[in-house]
């Protein structure tokens, strides 16, 4: 089963991927050749079998309720790209008219 | 044999008989740095004077140990060179998980697993290079260069820990640690002639480890021999309060289980494993891997693991869900590259994601996004899971006839740089017998068994949950019917014999 450029379009943006032309060429083929592999997991009988999201023994790991320390703000911020004082600055979110930075 | 071509048991056994120093140790692993990285290109980032005051350190503790007459203090690790791969998250030395969007990563904190190391006294070299986010089997990934096998420098060294591999092949380590999400620590150590454990889900602390994929990603050793890594592993192993994952189960001292009979116990060959296809040479290494075995005293028994073939497809589909979920994260915008000049925050976002992963990175991501959008999340994602129960039920079907299993590690021996096929399906079939282990969260250890060409090969020794001692027992049995781990790569056995 292959998967449509469209498609792969689309996949490429829910993933915040900005494809050109021949990378989004080379998606779509990759993606319909991977994809028609792991479709043999279709013939698998699976009625009845409940999914298993991880193979952990723990469960419900508990901690008391106490602050415990943690990384400084100025730590925490140390690897941004950008930042203003103590915020991470970023171009503006809210496009309005005339608004480009 | 120079010092950075021995072993970590050999090693702590000169450092607490003061016939050694850390630092004539940690000298002679940069020595070797100096002279074969430009050829094998291990290393993402050399650690060199942090190593020299952590070698100072350790010695100083050893003196005190000494002048005290007591060495409880003293861990097999105190004053031994390691190295890691370039996901595991170091203060103040940059992590890049190989990748161009992490290339000036700076962790403000240890990984749980470094801490251990530093708090026995381990010496850190360095970073060492990886398939980028750990994908890739070849190396060939990373978006900074390749690494060569010391075995043949025209060839991989497997991957994705392929530089840790490398280091210590080339003795530019004396261990190291790699990471393991579907053979990423096995693979390389069987290119590499090493070898490499993936432990129990759960047995090691991820925290601090760039997540890959959570379910499957585990740490792990990866030593010149089965000893060096025991001690490795009851180093890193055990709870650790910042991963709910990691499990209470007790750390035993592995290297204390080496020594014990392995009479009795019964190896399980699965019938799936060694079909038709199997290269003849691997075949015949295999046969004489279980053969050795049964001359050990352990009873072999055919095992089946009937959706074994369905392990490829289901491991794709759920490391790159998961993986695509988790480098979700990586947005341009609190840490990592930022694309400049960029209109609008999605736009920010889109560029960064887009300029600083690379195709593998991408073709994971797109893959992953694919099966957890709404239209395919039933067939791929939730039919991937459910698979999954069944290759769990077919393991401890399987255990219930067998203590460990073998198998190889890998299909091939090290293929050339730049052969990999084109076909991203037949990369990934390469995985066959490793992700299986992945999935159903048992350990799993590759030991060397012989060599093709002169190439090693590994053999894959599967092992029941958090049962890693019997599991290192049984490959240190082989290990000794082998009798090829004092084998060391020829870039360092040419520089031991200009030492000469």
């Amino acid at each position: 089963m292959g998967v449509s450029k469209e498609e792969t379009a689309r996949i490429a943006e829910l993933a915040r991927l900005s494809l050109d032309e021949a990378e989004l060429a080379r998606a779509q083929g990759d993606l319909s050749e991977i994809v028609s592999y792991v479709n043999k997991i279709a013939d698998l009988n699976t009625d009845g079998v409940a999914p298993t999201v991880q193979p952990c023994t723990v469960s419900n790991a508990w901690r008391e309720d106490v602050a415990l320390p943690s990384l400084s703000r100025e730590e925490a911020l140390a690897n941004a790209p950008d930042r203003q004082g103590e915020f991470l600055r970023v171009p503006s979110i809210i496009q309005g008219e005339g608004d480009g930075e | 044999m120079k010092l950075c071509d021995m072993t970590i048991h050999e090693l702590a056994m000169l450092l607490k008989a003061g016939e050694a120093t850390s630092m004539e140790i940690t000298k002679s692993v940069l020595d070797r740095i100096d002279e074969v990285e430009e050829l094998i290109g291990a290393y993402v980032t050399v650690t060199r004077d942090e190593a020299l005051e952590q070698a100072n350190a350790a010695d100083e503790r050893i003196a005190i140990a000494r002048k005290r007459g007591d060495f409880s203090g003293i861990s097999p690790l105190t004053g031994i060179p390691l190295a890691l791969k370039d996901n595991v998250c170091t203060k103040g030395t940059r992590t890049t998980c190989s990748s161009r969007m992490l290339a000036d990563f700076v962790p403000p904190y240890d990984a749980t697993v470094v801490g251990r190391l530093r708090d026995l006294g381990a010496v850190i070299v360095g970073k060492t290079n990886m398939d980028e986010f750990a994908m890739g089997s070849s190396t060939e990934n990373s978006a900074f260069h390749v690494t060569r096998n010391p075995w043949d420098l025209e060839r991989v060294p497997g991957g994705s820990s392929g530089g840790s591999a490398a280091a210590v092949a080339a003795g530019e380590a004396i261990g190291a640690l790699g990471t393991d999400t579907g053979g990423s620590i096995r693979q390389p150590a069987s290119f590499c002639g090493l070898v490499g454990m993936k432990p129990t889900y759960g047995r090691v602390s991820r925290y601090g480890v760039v997540a890959f994929s959570s379910s499957l990603d585990q740490v792990g050793p990866m030593t010149k021999d089965v000893r060096d890594c025991a001690i490795m592993l009851a180093a890193i192993s055990g709870r650790d309060m910042r991963d709910a994952t990691s499990s209470p189960e007790p750390v035993p001292d592995y290297s204390s289980l080496l020594e014990g009979s392995v009479e009795g116990l019964t190896v399980g060959v699965p019938a799936e494993f060694l079909h038709s296809g199997l290269d003849s040479g691997i075949r015949e290494l295999m046969d004489g891997a279980i053969r050795m075995l049964q001359e050990a005293g352990l009873e072999v028994a055919e095992v089946s693991l009937p959706h074994f073939e369905h392990a490829i497809a289901v491991y794709y589909l759920i490391s790159s869900a998961e993986a695509s979920s988790n480098l979700a994260r990586i947005d341009g915008v609190r840490y990592g590259y930022r694309a400049p000049d960029a209109s609008g925050v999605q736009e920010l976002i889109r560029r960064s994601r887009s300029e600083a992963f690379g195709p593998e990175v991408k073709r994971r991501i797109m893959l992953g996004t694919h099966a957890l959008s709404s239209k395919h999340y039933e067939e791929h994602y939730v039919k991937a899971l459910k698979a999954r129960t069944l290759l769990i039920e077919d393991m401890n079907q399987a255990f219930n006839k067998c203590d460990c299993m073998i198998c190889p590690t890998c299909p091939t021996v090290a293929f050339k740089i730049g052969e990999k096929p084109d076909d991203p399906v037949a990369v990934y079939l390469m995985d066959i017998y490793t992700t299986i282990v992945n999935l159903t969260g048992v350990p799993a250890v590759s030991v060397p068994c012989g060599a093709l060409g002169g190439l090693p090969v590994g053999a894959q020794l599967i092992g029941k949950a958090f049962d890693e001692g019997t599991l290192l027992r049984i490959a240190y049995s082989l290990e000794k019917a082998c009798a090829i781990s004092d084998r060391r790569a020829p870039v360092a056995a040419a520089d031991g014999r200009r030492g000469k």
